[in-house]
């Protein structure tokens, strides 16, 4: 019971971190590396707005929010954009922006335990005899009604449709008048939104420290690489996959092992089947 | 853009020197000779100076280890500008490298001279066996695989507690002397240099570079392109896991931060400003790098932030890297001519 309750808080916790990542991979093909970094600078944004400006905890997430959705979008406009279709290159800036991001908040000042958001709700209750805080249990609330609207907002709005249109078939898709910038930019906004959004979530369950950056991107691979690049909701059930076998070997190996998982599921994923469990096969694409 | 009344464009022509030396022809004259001979002899007297000329202890030990990092820079170079094979994990091969040195050295009591080469053969070796696996994957999905096999491993070693666990191995040898440390790895490093610019010349490097270009029309000549992928890689995780014997030895330490990001990321951004494909490039890259990120220690991680932002203005201003740049000014000449 334990496991099954820990098992899908982790496993939504997994998918936040992912949705964002496999927005921007589906949209744009673009592997953004900086994903954990503009995740762990929201934190920083909203704790900035929070204790230094005073402002109402709501207001400041919001602002964190469209902030770190417009930073995304400009840092794609002004850099990224320019080495689009090259894959190693995107690789390679999209990382050392995420690092410049990471280590000049570390040189900021911005280290140790110090830093926290507070909790939505504070207290805990006892699901089945298993004593679950509140935030958790938003946390797991709130994931599933963003996949329900990621998942309305791609079928049954103009840009929604768009995005789609262009993680299917990029030149068809400009055929039909859909200016293939604007909406990698727009996918990278809300890419950085929804991390923004993990962040202003799941912090509040621990400290804000930069080396989580780290991690959040090796996650976000993982969970994007196991349910295939560019697919959505494959990287939901692959969510669900990694977060169950975290818990369990948490749970029987312990917890040294938590990230050992997510790294041998990369590996393992892309050496038996690189388009991933439930991505379209492209071998060609993908494999000599 | 506006162009003046007068259209003009601009027009890049080969100088005469190059085009007679590229042939029997360079034996006509001193001149040509010279023209071929004098970038490589700065080159490698220049090497072998610096150490001379470098007063400090200290500095000699900044311009050492830019020489490993320059060994590593070159294999990504190798790999990813004539194989085509983006390999991210620069740290995979020096912490192999290094870790096995290391047990020679303290299980089994080689001298440096015994464990550097051994860790060479069977570091190279064993990289080549774990990434059999992945080879046949291309472009984003091998540069992830890669970049994911040092973090795994040191994760690996961290929740296992085997090889000194998070302490790392202690008490290793040094080479004898900081002299013969300093032009071992120096010679070692022309060797290579030179060695890797014949062997993308000859044969094999022609179906090398195949593979990079189109493997299917290798594949249908009826050529294994997994077989010469993994030669490659042989050959390029070997030199990475020299570069990780001689760090081992030069810090009689070997730990998990070998396996730290800093070996995949610093010769990548070598490669780039050096100019990739070149092979002297990274090298070059590296003696610039590194001693910059030397000079900025005081300022602590935010070193990091500026040889990131270098690299994000590199890749997207000047892709092709100063040593690109170089050889066009040195071979070709530009002038302005009318339509």
């Amino acid at each position: 019971m334990e496991i099954l309750i820990y098992g899908t808080i982790n496993s939504v916790a997994l998918a936040l971190y992912a949705l964002g990542f496999a927005m921007v991979y589906g949209v744009s093909r673009l592997p953004n590396f900086a994903h954990g970094a503009l995740y762990v600078l929201s934190g920083f944004i909203t704790w900035s707005f929070l204790n230094s400006l005073g402002l109402n905890y709501l207001i400041s997430i919001l602002l964190a929010m469209l902030a770190t959705g417009l930073i995304g979008a400009l840092i794609y406009q002004f850099v990224l954009i320019r080495v689009r279709g090259m894959e190693i290159s995107e690789i390679m800036a999209s990382y050392a922006i995420g690092l410049a991001i990471l280590e000049g908040l570390r040189w900021g000042g911005f280290k140790g335990m110090t830093y926290t958001l507070p909790a939505f709700i504070s207290g805990s209750t006892e699901i089945a005899g298993i004593p679950v805080d509140y935030q958790r249990l938003l946390v797991v609330g709130i994931g599933i009604a963003v996949v329900g609207l990621l998942w309305l907002f791609t079928r049954y709005t103009r840009i929604g449709l768009a995005l789609r249109g262009m993680a299917q078939d990029e030149r068809a898709a400009m055929m039909l008048g859909i200016d293939s910038d604007l909406m990698a930019v727009t996918a990278m906004g809300f890419g950085s939104m929804l991390a923004a959004l993990a962040a202003v979530l799941l912090l509040p369950l621990g400290n804000i420290v930069v080396e989580s950056g780290y991690n959040i991107l090796i996650l976000a691979i993982a969970v994007c690489i196991v349910g295939g690049l560019g697919s959505w909701m494959g990287a939901v059930l692959a969510a669900f996959l990694i977060g169950f076998a975290q818990i369990l070997t948490v749970v029987y190996l312990g917890s040294h092992f938590q990230m050992v998982v997510a790294l041998a599921a990369i590996i393992l994923t892309l050496i038996i089947k690189p388009s991933g469990l439930f991505g379209r096969q492209k071998e060609l694409e993908e494999r000599v | 853009m506006t162009l003046p009344s007068e259209q003009e464009r601009k027009e890049r022509i080969d100088r005469g020197i190059k085009i007679r030396s590229d042939s029997i022809y360079a034996m006509m004259s001193h001149r040509e000779l010279s023209y071929l001979t004098l970038p490589r002899l700065i080159l490698i007297v220049g090497m072998l100076m610096i150490p001379l000329v470098i007063p400090s202890m200290y500095w000699q030990r900044v311009f050492t280890i830019s020489c490993i990092y320059a060994l590593l820079a070159i294999s990504f170079d190798f790999l990813a500008h004539y194989v085509g094979l983006v390999s991210l994990g620069g740290a995979f091969f020096v912490g192999t490298g290094g870790y096995l040195a290391a047990i020679a050295n303290t299980s089994l009591g080689l001298p440096p001279w015994l464990t550097v080469p051994l860790a060479t053969l069977v570091g190279g070796g064993l990289c080549t066996l774990l990434l059999l696996p992945c080879l046949p994957l291309r472009g984003v999905y091998f540069a992830i695989v890669s970049l994911m096999y040092p973090l795994f491993l040191a994760r690996v070693i961290e929740a296992l507690d085997i090889l000194g666990g998070t302490d790392g191995i202690m008490g290793i040898d040094s080479f004898p002397n900081h002299w013969v440390e300093q032009y071992f790895i120096i010679c070692i490093l022309l060797l290579i240099l030179f060695g890797a610019r014949r062997l993308v010349n000859m044969d094999i490097g022609l179906v090398l570079r195949g593979v990079k270009d189109n493997d299917q029309a290798i594949r249908a000549s009826g050529i294994s392109v997994t077989f010469y992928k993994s030669v490659a890689v042989f050959i390029a995780s070997a030199m990475g896991c020299l570069s990780g014997a001689c760090l081992v030895h030069i810090y009689m330490w070997s730990g998990i931060s070998q396996f730290a990001l800093d070996f995949s990321i610093i010769p990548i951004a070598a490669t780039v400003i050096g100019g990739g494909g070149t092979l002297v490039g990274p090298l070059l890259g590296c003696l610039i790098l590194v001693p910059i990120s030397e000079l900025l220690r005081d300022f602590g991680t935010l070193r990091i932030v500026f040889y990131a932002l270098i690299l994000v203005a590199f890749i997207i201003f000047r892709s092709e890297g100063i040593m690109v740049y170089g050889q066009r000014k040195y071979h070709q000449f530009e002038r302005w001519i009318k339509y």
